[in-house]
């Protein structure tokens, strides 16, 4: 059963970051996978946004609608729950995972079925849904291509758009020949690694699903508060089917997609496929209002999830990762993504956004390793279409996993002792000199023609991979005094 | 105009070099520089790693070494943009005012050309702080270009990281080492001689990389090459 945190938010197997990675970094098949398909991704991406002149205006005005409508959060989500109450829907309030998996569970055995279709939607996969609803005796279908690959390959999501990002089409060619037929409809005799061959098993194994169900399960990009209408964005049609043909609709949704009005959408609608998918418009944009009586489901129910959100809210600078629009461009710009993929984040959020969301929905204690997988090297602010300030609530979190374990640890971590050694040794010139002095005598013993090679204890993470520098025999300060004696003004005493 | 050098802790325990190369450009040019001799170091290391109440003191001990001057020049760009970017947060109150040198040079004394001469096939890696946090934009390049005798190649995948990112390279060797390679690789497909940036933290751990597989190239801070000239025999 999901724990409190949900099964998705912090996969409880994965190792800490570093570890995790190590094991990635060391599969050649999955580097080359993600290097292909974040640079092409990378590239559409700057074609389609670059080509529009009020591109950096765009940025602007979703980052201004997105805080505003975070700062008045709580009145907006009771407009919404308003205006999807008078439009026939049914909305319920979820505090956390579990409560949100036993609404669903309950919703769907109501309407007497034992299986779902489901739209991608990350808020499920944040809770855990599905294994949920399977402990519940309900199957959950997946019906997005590549949460069909991930759930029919036993496998986990590793990037917020393409979570099969890092299969090829060889690795799925296989995984249908070998599981379709466990889930339904088997794949068709002879099955090639082409890409149209393989959408086309996928599209006539989801078919019967789509045409069976009696329930769909669906999360959303964004619900409008003044008018109760909920969409979601997609490319494949599948969300369409589920959205349209099941006699019940069930959406879970973070409380933070909340925007206040119709026309906002003008922003987003730009914003998202551009920053996603790299393309000017995405093929399906459905949104429905409520219940429409004959026409689509009969049923209709919209489940607001907190899990965490409340919490990050109340950071005055953490809360602007709440302003995701789960579009992964800032995935595809990381170099570190690009070269561990989303399994080492050990969540269904990788990738920087994912190093700030997941320590702030379940606590910096439950992933305390993600804040610090990244150099900071800020190409993820620059990406996002809505501007978090991704380097900046890194480098807050970092200090708050480094408060906790202050707190925690009654003995200070060797990190600790090291970093305040050299907060003493910085605190004057003349430390600073002795500090040095040292240092360069121990660099006599371990360099040979100027050059440190490999180092014993916890210097070997650096020098595995790189010499280092010897230091000279006088410091620039030393320097300075010799060549300037009683001055701190260069040009006077030469 | 009272020009204040920030050496930093890193350059002038391993790159003195550095700090010198700054002086001798900025003497060229006809400006003084003084260098307060209080400074120690700007506290980044300490901030990006979690450790504020270690960071703080330092942030404050810059502000007061600092203070008086019209202008702080550094030939770091991660420490300028820790002091432009993050100081405030720690002590409160506006930090002095902090120029990369190539900001120095373009925008405070408006030149491009700072009569060099370093006759080498030179590649340049914009850091991604001096790219994305102070936006330095094409300065160094503008500089570089107006090198006499210097053969500027464009470096492929300039823009992405090295892979340093300070205490990352040994919270995650692994993932650091890989981008390492990358960068390596991109700077061996130049054919340059010399690798330069605006940081020596990059730069020494580009530097170690390339001189661990014994590629023969090797780095040089932009103010280093900057202040060569025709006299000197590098």
């Amino acid at each position: 059963m999901t724990t409190g945190t949900g099964d998705g938010l912090v996969w409880l197997d994965t190792p800490a970051f570093p570890e995790a990675a190590r094991t990635a970094l060391a599969d050649t098949q999955l580097r080359g996978n993600l290097r292909r398909a974040t640079g092409t991704i990378r590239d559409k991406r700057l074609a389609v946004t670059g080509e529009l002149a009020d591109w950096e205006q765009l940025r602007a005005a979703g980052a201004a609608l997105k805080r505003r409508t975070l700062r008045h959060l709580d009145c907006y989500l009771v407009e919404l729950e308003e205006s999807v109450t008078r439009a026939g829907g049914t909305v319920h309030w979820a505090a956390d995972a579990d409560q949100a998996n036993r609404i669903v569970t309950e919703l769907v055995r109501a309407a007497g079925a034992d299986e779902v279709v489901k739209v991608k939607s990350m808020a499920t996969q944040e809770i855990g849904l599905n294994e949920a609803l399977a402990e519940a005796g309900i199957a959950a279908y997946e019906t997005d291509l590549a949460e069909l690959i991930v759930q029919l390959g036993g496998d986990r999501p590793s990037h917020i758009l393409v979570p099969a990002i890092h299969r090829n089409r060889g690795e799925i060619q296989g995984i249908f020949r070998r599981e379709m037929a466990a889930w339904g409809r088997p794949a068709p005799e002879g099955l090639t690694d082409e890409p149209r061959a393989l959408a086309e098993a996928a599209r006539l194994h989801l078919r019967e699903k789509f045409l069976r169900a009696r329930v769909a399960v669906s999360g959303a990009n964004f619900a409008i508060a003044g008018t109760g209408t909920v969409g979601v964005v997609e490319s494949e049609g599948n969300g369409r089917m589920c959205l349209t043909l099941p006699q019940t609709l069930i959406t879970v949704m973070g409380i933070e997609k909340v925007l206040p009005a119709w026309s906002d959408l003008e922003v987003f609608l730009q914003l998202l496929p551009r920053s996603s998918t790299g393309e000017r418009m995405n093929p399906y944009t459905s949104t429905w209002t409520g219940r429409t009586p004959g026409d689509g489901p009969q049923d209709f129910h919209l489940v607001l999830l907190d899990n965490g959100r409340t919490a990050t809210l109340a950071d005055t600078v953490g809360r602007q990762a709440l302003a995701c629009i789960r579009c992964s461009a800032c995935l595809n710009v990381c170099p570190v993504y690009e070269r561990t993929g989303g399994h080492a984040y050990g969540s269904v959020y990788p990738g920087p956004i994912g190093a700030v969301l997941t320590p702030q929905l379940a606590g910096v204690d439950k992933a305390p390793s993600l804040p610090f997988a990244s150099t900071l090297c800020g190409a993820c602010y620059d990406a996002c279409p809505v501007k978090i300030n991704i380097p900046e609530v890194l480098a807050h979190l970092r200090a708050e996993v480094v408060e906790s374990k202050r707190r925690s640890h009654r003995a200070p971590t060797p990190e600790a002792l090291v970093m305040r050694a050299a907060a003493a040794a910085l605190a004057t010139p003349r430390r600073l000199s002795a500090a040095q002095r040292s240092a360069r005598l121990g660099s006599h013993l371990l360099a040979r023609k100027g050059r440190i090679g490999r180092l014993p204890g916890p210097l070997r993470a650096w020098s595995d991979s790189r010499d280092s520098p010897q230091p000279p025999a006088e410091t620039f300060h030393a320097w300075w005094r010799r060549t300037h004696p009683g001055e701190t003004r260069s040009g006077e005493s030469r | 105009m009272r020009v204040a050098l920030f050496i930093t802790c890193f350059n002038d325990t391993l790159y003195p070099e550095t700090g010198k190369a700054v002086v001798r450009l900025l003497e060229r040019l006809g400006h003084t520089v003084e260098f307060p001799a209080d400074q120690t170091c700007c506290g980044q290391m300490h901030f990006n790693t979690g450790y504020r109440p270690e960071a703080t003191p330092l942030a404050r001990r810059f502000a007061e070494v600092f203070a008086g001057y019209d202008a702080v020049v550094s030939p770091s760009a991660s420490c300028t943009g820790m002091v432009r970017d993050s100081h405030e947060l720690l002590t409160g109150s506006r930090p002095p005012q902090v120029y990369e040198l190539s900001e120095f040079l373009v925008d405070v004394l408006g030149v491009t050309d700072v009569g060099a001469y370093f006759p080498h096939r030179v590649t340049y890696h914009p850091t991604c702080h001096s790219l994305r946090m102070l936006r330095v934009g094409d300065r160094p390049l503008r500089l570089l270009r107006a090198v006499k005798g210097i053969d500027l190649v464009e470096l492929p995948a300039a823009d992405s990281c090295c892979g340093f990112g300070g205490t990352f390279a040994l919270k995650n060797a692994g993932t650091s080492a890989a981008m390492l390679a990358d960068k390596a690789d991109c700077v061996l497909r130049t054919g340059a001689e010399v690798l330069s940036a605006a940081d020596n933290s990059c730069l020494m751990h580009i530097g170690g990389g390339l001189s661990r597989i014994r590629s023969g190239v090797r780095t040089l801070h932009l103010a280093e090459i900057l202040a060569a000239t025709e006299g000197d025999a590098r």
